[in-house]
């Protein structure tokens, strides 16, 4: 991977009206690499991704992505980008094949073109055997799948993908998310959204947009670590009471419920371990696990946005 | 979960639509207390299941019961004391919090001189205070979300059917659901749930994995992890993870025939494996023949969804399943 600043946001604002979606963001992202975007709903996520795929003015600041500058030369810059809308309309009446024929049109692919590249991109899609079919009668991931392929088709340096994955099953998500790892491999930049924070372990660095700003960027691995604290799972005979006893004990800052297991966020393991054990002991439950654990990458955008909204 | 009296007992229920099979003799019993959650993909059977139990569509053949009662047959009498949260929230989205929540009220049959006092509560309980008069249309999706979740429970039932609550809400939205889940649970409300979002899954108390209609998994999250899972995920960490994963894909472009399939996790690549020690040395000897340095491979604990795709593997071939 070559360290080329392929994407580069600087104070880049867009307001609607009085309000702020983007506020001055500074972003750069280098040729290969897979970024992912996350963030609450209505922090910005969506907005960004439109705004780099030109589809929405600038208020202020710049962008320039490939080489080109988006505001004087957006023409330049959409032919290298393909973006896949949230709701990415397929045309229900046409087939697997005429939909990407339709977008092969509209990105100005010429026909020799097409021909050389949809069979290339069916298999890839996993759509070969479905060709004929209506894009109205495809699975939801088939359907994302498809859309993929057509955003493909003209063959674009970068790929804006806005919440891909939303609705679809786990083993198509599966599925979706190698693929994106192939073009990964093959060097495409990506910028990928997600409210999935496992899919945002799958990325080379992630952005937290929070309240138009980007709050936090990193690798998953460095996110992991900025946590304050460590986190204990314990598995009891009753996780109601233990969840009780638990909570107020000192240097608990956080019980959190999976099921028959609990997650609990200390100040120090090694400080706590044995005063949590001690304590259930005293009460008679019975410790089936207790050790400590990485923390989810869930957990780690929770704690982050805590400690955000705490600042501000 | 003190008290493991049966809320929820199904028995080789069978749904079919002509010749299509949605639902294929599946039992489970769902204990008092506990959130069970039933996942599976789109179109496997799981709206069909949650709608037989509420009565709403009559099983071809086998049995349901919910809170003792047979259902379909007699599900009136229980009616009030069920919940049910479709996957699309049915609010209405013209009317504001208050009213809509006074609507489901009304549709549960409270008497007027409660309403205020339980509106208010629900209000409380969904973090929704001030809201009240805020038109439903302009609620982001998690406070939708909890809007109609507190609008499920208005009538204090004894069992609620959650169907895909959490589809596309963001994860500070989820936990704070969750968090309310959890407490109603603790006041003794069972609870099931359908979901295809496996991170979801693992706070549910039991499970049962449902594909093509029938289920091919069922037990607590660390039970399905240790039993259903036929092989491991290696972790591996290295400096060089794109290197190392074209070199596999290399190898097997060049006849090797453990197919492994590598997937990249950031800094970190995981591989599905039957054979984690054949598999580490082999991978250790690749990386070596292609100078790549490995800092180390591990066994990790399957994630639900590592598990319910290996589950899909067994059964069947995952791919372009129709819905």
């Amino acid at each position: 991977m070559t360290d080329k600043e392929f994407i580069k946001i600087t104070d880049l604002t867009r307001k609607f009206k009085d309000n702020i979606a983007l506020d001055s963001i500074n972003l750069t992202i280098q040729e290969g690499e897979l970024f992912g975007l996350v963030g609450p709903d209505g922090a910005g996520k969506t907005t960004l991704l439109r705004t780099l795929a030109g589809l929405l003015g600038i208020s202020s600041g710049e962008v320039r992505e490939a080489g080109c500058d988006l505001r004087k030369n957006s023409e330049a810059v959409k032919s290298k980008i393909g973006y896949m809308a949230q709701e990415f309309s397929l045309y229900g009446k046409l087939s697997v094949l005429e939909n990407l024929q339709f977008f092969g049109e509209m990105y100005d692919v010429p026909p020799g073109l097409q021909k050389e590249r949809i069979p290339g991109l069916l298999a890839f899609a996993q759509l070969t055997d479905f060709t004929n079919r209506r894009a109205a009668k495809l699975s939801g991931g088939m359907k994302k799948k498809l859309a993929l392929a057509c955003t493909l088709l003209h063959q674009p340096p970068i790929l804006l993908l806005d919440e891909p994955t939303t609705g679809v099953d786990p083993v198509s998500r599966r599925e979706f998310w190698n693929i994106l790892n192939d073009l990964h491999l093959d060097g495409t930049t990506i910028i990928v959204s997600t409210p999935y924070m496992d899919e945002a372990d799958r990325c080379s660095r992630v952005g937290l947009i929070y309240q138009g700003r980007i709050a936090v960027c990193d690798s998953p691995k460095n996110i992991r670590q900025k946590i304050e604290g460590e986190f204990i799972k314990i598995v009891t005979n009753d996780w109601q009471k233990a969840r009780e006893i638990i909570h107020p004990l000192k240097g608990v800052l956080e019980v959190q419920s999976y099921g028959e297991a609990l997650h609990i966020l200390v100040d120090s393991s090694t400080k706590r371990l044995g005063q949590i054990q001690k304590a259930l002991r005293k009460n008679k439950l019975e410790i089936m696990e207790i050790r400590v654990i990485k923390p989810r990458m869930e957990e780690a955008f929770i704690s982050l946005i805590r400690k955000i909204g705490q600042t501000n | 979960m003190k008290d493991n009296s049966i809320t929820i007992q199904t028995s080789g229920l069978v749904k079919k639509f002509g010749d299509f099979t949605a639902v294929n003799h599946i039992s489970f019993t769902v204990k008092k207390g506990e959130i069970f959650g039933f996942l599976g993909p789109n179109g496997s059977g799981k709206t069909t299941t949650i709608r037989m139990m509420l009565g709403l569509l009559p099983p071809t053949q086998g049995s349901i019961e919910v809170l003792g009662i047979p259902v379909p047959d007699l599900i009136t009498d229980i009616l009030p004391r069920i919940g049910y949260m479709s996957q699309q929230f049915s609010l209405y989205n013209d009317l504001t919090v208050a009213q809509n929540l006074e609507f489901y009220g009304q549709a549960y049959g409270l008497v007027p001189e409660n309403m205020g006092s339980v509106i208010r509560e629900a209000v409380e309980l969904s973090g929704l205070d001030g809201f009240e008069d805020t038109p439903t249309k302009d609620l982001s999706g998690g406070w939708r979300q909890r809007l109609a979740l507190s609008a499920a429970i208005l009538h204090r039932p004894e069992v609620l059917f959650l169907d895909e609550p959490t589809a596309g809400v963001d994860p500070i939205s989820r936990r704070l659901f969750w968090d309310l889940l959890y407490e109603l649970v603790a006041e003794g409300i069972t609870v099931f749930i359908t979901t295809h979002y496996m991170d979801e899954a693992e706070h549910c108390h039991r499970l049962a994995f449902i594909q093509h209609g029938e289920i091919i998994a069922q037990g607590t999250p660390t039970e399905i992890k240790r039993e259903a899972m036929i092989g491991d995920v290696l972790e591996i960490d290295t400096n060089q993870t794109e290197d190392l994963i074209k070199a596999i894909y290399e190898a097997r472009d060049n006849g090797d025939n453990r197919s492994l399939n590598a997937e990249l996790y950031g800094s970190l690549i995981h591989i599905f494996s039957t054979q984690p020690k054949q598999h580490t040395k082999y991978l250790q000897t690749l990386a070596k023949g292609a100078d790549i340095k490995i800092n180390s491979i591990s066994v990790i604990e399957p994630s639900l969804e590592d598990v319910f795709i290996a589950c899909m593997r067994d059964s069947d071939i995952g791919g372009n399943h129709e819905e």
